[in-house]
């Protein structure tokens, strides 16, 4: 866990009471919508279509089992008792009334939550390895570098007006699970020859209507640059960035028509007047950052505790441990991923009591903490594998032990028509329909893993670009259209999907997907060869010609 | 169901209404011929033509106290005089989600 000081605790509150004043003036009519548009979403407050948005940022998706409840308190009080998970590490509550948020701010600031650097054209929450701290094999937590440049960036002024939105991620794990290569600069800690930390720097990544994968800026900067670096990155982008045309702002579109060679050699320019100023890092620093994070006081516990060789012999138990139980760091204990997914529910949905029984469970088994992944699930990090069975029957009484994790059903969706005034087509239902066709945990399991990614139009919130099978809502004559990509991963392969064929209609998506999954089983070379291998080793040719036969 | 916020010139074909959301709460509102906002569509202002659209728009685009985000949407009027949402999108802000929600209020 992380200790937030007294700085962070007097910002969050003032930024409150500066907010409940602009609130009371706008319904007064003191401020025109004009003016305290900018001021809301500085506050994480968007308009969507049945109502005000309020998105929350849980910063590198490591909450506590309070800020868990005060959670659920703000989706119960002020909400209908749910709030969405989503792909950037975030809550967002759906239903909240604007003259209500100052109190829902106030409540969920008792408990070092805020909604800074959720919207607008800055630096948005920095987004990491949902495992940091605890994965095995991790260079050092990324976390300690999380924190370091949230605190260099949130509210800093040169990073507050830029071009557009600004998205880092940061990962320390070879197995990317922060998705780096999809965000504006992507992250990798390494350790150099002389065994120093730092990163392997990304730079252009991005979704979107124009989608690139990241490339590599610079292949190692020492942790005590990381700062300047990163700046030198944007003062570059400050400078020729598209101020003009909202579609051509993010910096992967610069890094494009520059080139990485050219934008490189500007940074690295720029970095040199500034790489040894007061951007310095000092290892106290770093130190004092890595003192706050926190970590349970592990017990020495055996690997195969007697209470999970006796649940083995259950099924249901062993099919959810299969796919929802990780690998920890420290002996004896587990990474447990919990399903958001359950069959025929919205992806990422989380009720109140969910999340209050979620945050009991934390305290019981995970030492208060809980963990939120850009899959839209949670976690939780320090399990005791002795305790995976009773863990496991207390999730399932509470729907929350789906045993889906990283198979076909465990979809990402984003809002799309039925909440986001930007969309051309629903997502939602197109995944609870996907889930229903699916629900056959051992077709699931016999499928393999397979990411389906859903968005509701060519912003790509829901990461369809990404998806081994990409589907993307258009409008086509007043009509739902779905665009079917297949091939695509988010992980250190990173890769773009390709184009399967025409667009499909509403009722026809899941039909489709069901004959892309036949064609697969049918085409792999060995249950072992996952659909996104099949799909690189025979290209899009036999899914397409296996899709469109009979339409 | 393109988004009325990338629509930048005015053309309406057939019926429309102005519609917005309420500036304290966020719910989906619709311009009344009285000059106030109602929850209700068929209590709605029904525009037939590009002139009388952009008058009703400028005037409800100027009561920005009352609702925030105000934008001329299609409705289809029948022959009995009801008033329902011309597409996709209308239809999901008048009744609300398609997907069921894990809890209701
Ligand atoms: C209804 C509220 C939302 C609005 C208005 C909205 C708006 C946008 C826009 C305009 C973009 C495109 C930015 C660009 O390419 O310059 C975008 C991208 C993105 N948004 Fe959203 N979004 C919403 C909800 C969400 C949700 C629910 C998620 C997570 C599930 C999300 C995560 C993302 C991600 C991951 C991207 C693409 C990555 C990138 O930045 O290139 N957004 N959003
Ligand atoms: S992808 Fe489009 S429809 Fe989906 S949440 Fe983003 S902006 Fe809305």
């Amino acid at each position: 866990m992380y200790a937030y000081d007294e700085i962070d605790r007097t910002l969050v509150n003032e930024r409150v009471s500066e907010f409940r004043d602009q609130v009371k003036r706008r319904l007064s009519g003191e401020l025109t919508e004009d003016e305290f548009k900018l001021l809301r979403l500085q506050n994480g407050v968007y308009l969507q279509l049945h109502a005000y948005m309020f998105r929350v940022a849980i910063p590198y998706g490591t909450l506590a089992s309070n800020q868990l409840r005060a959670l659920a308190h703000v989706a119960r009080k002020y909400d209908r008792g749910y709030g969405h998970f989503t792909t950037r590490q975030n809550i967002q509550f759906n239903w909240i009334k604007l003259a209500e948020l100052p109190d829902a701010l106030a409540d969920l600031a008792e408990v070092g939550i805020h909604a800074m650097q959720t919207s607008g054209n800055n630096m948005r929450n920095v987004t990491s390895d949902q495992w940091a701290g605890v994965a095995p094999g991790e260079i050092e937590d990324p976390r300690i570098w999380s924190e370091l440049i949230r605190q260099h960036t949130t509210l800093h002024p040169e990073f507050s007006f830029l071009p557009r939105k600004f998205k880092i991620a940061i990962t320390a794990s070879d197995h990317d699970r922060a998705a780096i290569k999809i965000h504006d600069i992507g992250l990798r800690l390494i350790k150099n020859e002389k065994g120093e930390t730092g990163f392997e720097v990304l730079v252009g990544g991005g979704l979107g209507r124009t989608p690139f994968i990241a490339k590599t800026i610079k292949h190692f900067v020492h942790g005590r640059d990381i700062l300047s670096y990163i700046e030198a990155i944007l003062r570059v982008y400050n400078q020729y960035g598209r101020r003009d045309n909202i579609y051509k702002a993010r910096i992967k579109i610069l890094v494009h028509e520059l080139g990485i060679e050219k934008f490189s050699r500007e940074v690295e320019e720029e970095w040199q007047h500034i790489r040894n100023s007061s951007l310095q890092i000092d290892d106290e620093v770093i130190e004092d950052i890595r003192s706050r994070f926190t970590y349970p006081a592990y017990e020495k516990l055996p690997h195969m505790p007697d209470e999970l060789r006796q649940a083995a012999a259950d099924p249901d138990f062993e099919a959810w441990r299969r796919n929802s139980v990780a690998p920890h760091k420290i002996q004896g204990y587990s990474i447990v991923t919990i399903s958001l997914k359950p069959t025929g529910k919205p992806p990422g949905d989380a009720t109140a009591e969910q999340m209050d029984a979620l945050a009991d469970l934390a305290d019981k088994y995970s030492f208060g903490e809980i963990r939120v992944g850009h899959e839209q699930n949670l976690a939780l990090p320090h399990v005791a594998k002795r305790d995976l069975p009773a863990l496991w029957k207390a999730l399932d009484k509470l729907g929350l032990a789906t045993p889906n994790v990283n198979l076909i059903t465990d979809i990402i969706a984003c809002p799309g028509l039925d909440y986001c005034s930007l969309a051309n087509a629903r997502s939602i239902p197109i995944a609870q329909e996907l889930t229903r066709r699916f629900a056959n945990h051992e077709l699931a399991n016999l499928i393999g893993r397979l990411h389906i990614n859903i968005s509701g139009c060519i912003n790509a919130c829901g990461h369809h670009h990404v998806g081994h099978i990409g589907i993307l809502g258009v409008e086509k004559n007043g009509e739902e259209v779905y665009q079917i990509t297949i091939g695509g991963r988010a992980d250190e392969s990173a890769a773009l999907g390709n184009l399967i064929g025409p667009g499909v209609k509403f009722d026809e998506v899941a039909d489709v997907v069901e004959d892309i999954v036949e064609a697969y089983l049918a085409l792999r070379e060995r249950p072992e060869e996952l659909f996104i291998d099949t799909v690189k080793r025979l290209g899009v040719e036999p899914f397409k010609e296996r899709v469109y036969a009979t339409r | 169901m393109t988004s009325p916020l990338e629509q930048k010139k005015i053309r309406i074909a057939g019926t429309s209404v102005v519609t917005a959301n309420r500036t304290w709460d966020g719910a989906v509102v619709y311009r009344t011929a009285s000059k106030g906002w109602s929850a209700d569509l068929s209590e709605a202002a029904i525009v037939r033509n590009s002139d009388e659209a952009k008058a009703l728009l400028a005037e409800s685009v100027a009561d920005d106290v009352g609702a925030v985000g105000a934008y001329i949407a299609p409705v289809q009027v029948g022959e009995d005089g009801k008033v329902e949402p011309g597409n996709l999108r209308e239809q999901i802000r008048r009744t609300g989600v398609t997907i069921g929600q894990p809890a209701q209020v």
